[in-house]
């Protein structure tokens, strides 16, 4: 199961054992990590489940969507490494990946 | 002490937490399961492509971390307001200091579908899916009473599993309650091309059938052969336990901007009550949606967590303009806003992407995204900051929305 550490905007950070295939979001959500609200559960509809990807990991991932990058264009605070975290898929290749969340999601 | 344990209770569970609130908190839910998504139920869940346990919304390893006590199964009876307690249907009585009511709403029954009948369903929870899935057989003949959200989504799934699929709607058109007819329209054409038939100004007087539906009876002693019916006539609250108790109520229970009903001691949230609007001038309004389930969750959670404790300066959650979404065949609806009231429609974009703007005095008040996913996030904060826009701005599809709103004019100021 891939390993993923979510670390919150005041640096507090938590470990999960996410379930391979869930998104980014899902394991988060499951695991009530705070700092990823997901209000639309992943229909890729609320941009509020930002995150921002850890720069190591960055090349592991497929680019943003079209629509997932009409999402982001609208969040807060959007930096270069800003994600939906709903739109990413865990795979063995993420096991260990590093995503740090927003001050705010709305 | 929450009953009711849906995705607005489970939200205020973990909200109040996050709020810092130390008291106990029990969760009260009559089905046999933690919180989980609804919208799913009518669509992947129903097609099978979406197991039950991606319903959850949180493991239940998530509720034992936050110490949030959940009884699934539990039927309350009555709230005994003077002792502040609930009875269950065990007989055992529950206290509580502050309850949050989140019993969500019920589907609605015509006077002729009161009964338990095979083949007639509604679909309103995981057993409701469970209870219709194994009927959704190719070739079986199904009965939509309804073209509301959940008659639709429905329909789709329908043909997509290969049932002949006739739908029923009062109205002369699908959505009529909510969408303008242009969206309506579109939906009509949309079903159709898929197989769907409609019968519109359809007056239903009764099923047939004694063990099991064998079709519906029209208001001129026709009848329309079929396996299986849904209905799909829209929901009511669930707010019996609290007209009981004398609370307030009127098509939901009634509270205000804290989500508190006319009992300092008593909140409601989600479907089952009718809060202002502050978008809409604090028009009440009752709305079953997600994002109206996580706000007021959130609302009330923000105020309880807040009186326990009013030393800790507590952040008060953002509002947002109310926003729903259906997902139909390949086709992607979102719904920014309430439109009632509009006096102006105007269409950008055209054939199967287009959004529908709605607007009051140039105030864009509530658009409707189909296929245009992209147009939705700059919608929604049209709406939200209740920004005025020139028609022939919003139409111009060459300008994309991040432009259209930096040539949006100052916002329409409050009424209140």
């Amino acid at each position: 199961m891939p390993k993923v550490t979510y670390i919150e905007h005041n640096g507090k950070e938590h470990v999960v054992d996410a379930t391979l295939g869930a998104s980014v979001m899902d394991a988060a959500v499951k695991h009530n990590i705070p700092g990823i609200d997901a209000d639309c559960g992943g229909a890729c509809a609320c941009a509020t489940c930002h995150v921002y990807v850890d720069e190591a990991w960055l090349g592991q991932l497929d680019k943003a969507g079209a629509m997932e990058q009409s999402m982001l264009d609208f969040a807060n605070e959007v930096e270069t490494n800003s994600r939906l975290s709903c739109q990413i898929k865990l795979t063995a290749a993420l096991d260990g990946l590093v995503v740090r969340m927003p001050a705010s999601q709305h | 002490m929450i009953l009711g344990a849906g995705q607005a209770g489970g939200e205020a569970a973990f909200r109040l937490r996050a709020n810092g609130f130390s008291g106990a908190i029990t969760l009260l839910g009559e089905e046999p399961f933690l919180p989980y998504q609804r919208p799913p139920l009518s669509k992947a869940h129903l097609l099978g492509d979406m197991a039950v346990e991606a319903l959850f919304l949180r493991e239940s390893s998530a509720f034992e971390a936050a110490d949030i006590m959940v009884h699934t199964g539990a039927r309350a009876e009555a709230i005994d307001r003077a002792a502040r307690e609930i009875r269950l249907s065990t007989g055992e009585r529950l206290g509580y200091d502050r309850l949050i009511l989140a019993a969500g709403s019920s589907a609605r029954r015509p006077g002729f579908a009161r009964g338990e009948l095979q083949g007639l369903h509604v679909l309103r929870s995981i057993a409701d899916v469970a209870r219709l899935r194994p009927e959704m057989r190719a070739g079986a003949r199904l009965a939509v009473i309804g073209a509301g959200y959940i008659g639709l989504e429905v329909a789709a799934i329908a043909r997509k599993l290969g049932l002949a699929v006739t739908v029923f709607e009062a109205a002369d058109r699908p959505l009529a309650r909510v969408a303008h007819p242009m969206t309506a329209r579109f939906f009509r054409d949309l079903h159709e091309t898929h197989g769907v038939r409609f019968e519109f100004s359809a007056a239903i007087a009764g099923i047939e059938g004694n063990t099991r539906v064998t079709g519906l009876r029209r208001a001129d002693g026709s009848v329309f052969a079929c396996d299986l019916a849904l209905l799909g006539i829209g929901g009511i609250p669930e707010s019996g336990l609290a007209e009981a108790a004398g609370l307030a109520c009127d098509n939901g229970i009634v509270v205000d901007d804290s989500m508190r009903s006319t009992d300092p001691a008593i909140f409601a949230i989600g479907d089952c009550c009718r809060r202002p609007i502050p978008l809409y001038d604090r028009r009440m309004e009752r709305l079953e949606s997600v994002h109206n389930a996580l706000e007021s969750a959130r609302i009330a959670a923000f105020v309880i967590a807040h009186e326990a404790d009013p030393e800790t300066p507590h952040k008060a959650p953002m509002l947002e303009a109310p926003w729903f979404w259906s997902d139909q065949y390949d086709v992607k609806l979102q719904i920014v806003g309430l439109s009632a009231g509009h006096d102006q429609i105007v269409l950008r974009g055209e054939g199967p992407c287009f959004t529908l703007f709605y607007l009051m005095s140039g105030r864009v008040l509530a658009a409707d995204c189909i296929n245009m996913p992209g147009d939705f996030p700059g919608a929604r904060k049209l709406v939200q900051e209740r920004l005025r826009v020139a028609p022939e701005i919003l139409r111009d599809t060459s300008l994309p929305m991040k432009e259209i709103l930096r040539l949006a004019a100052a916002p329409v100021a409050q009424s209140q």
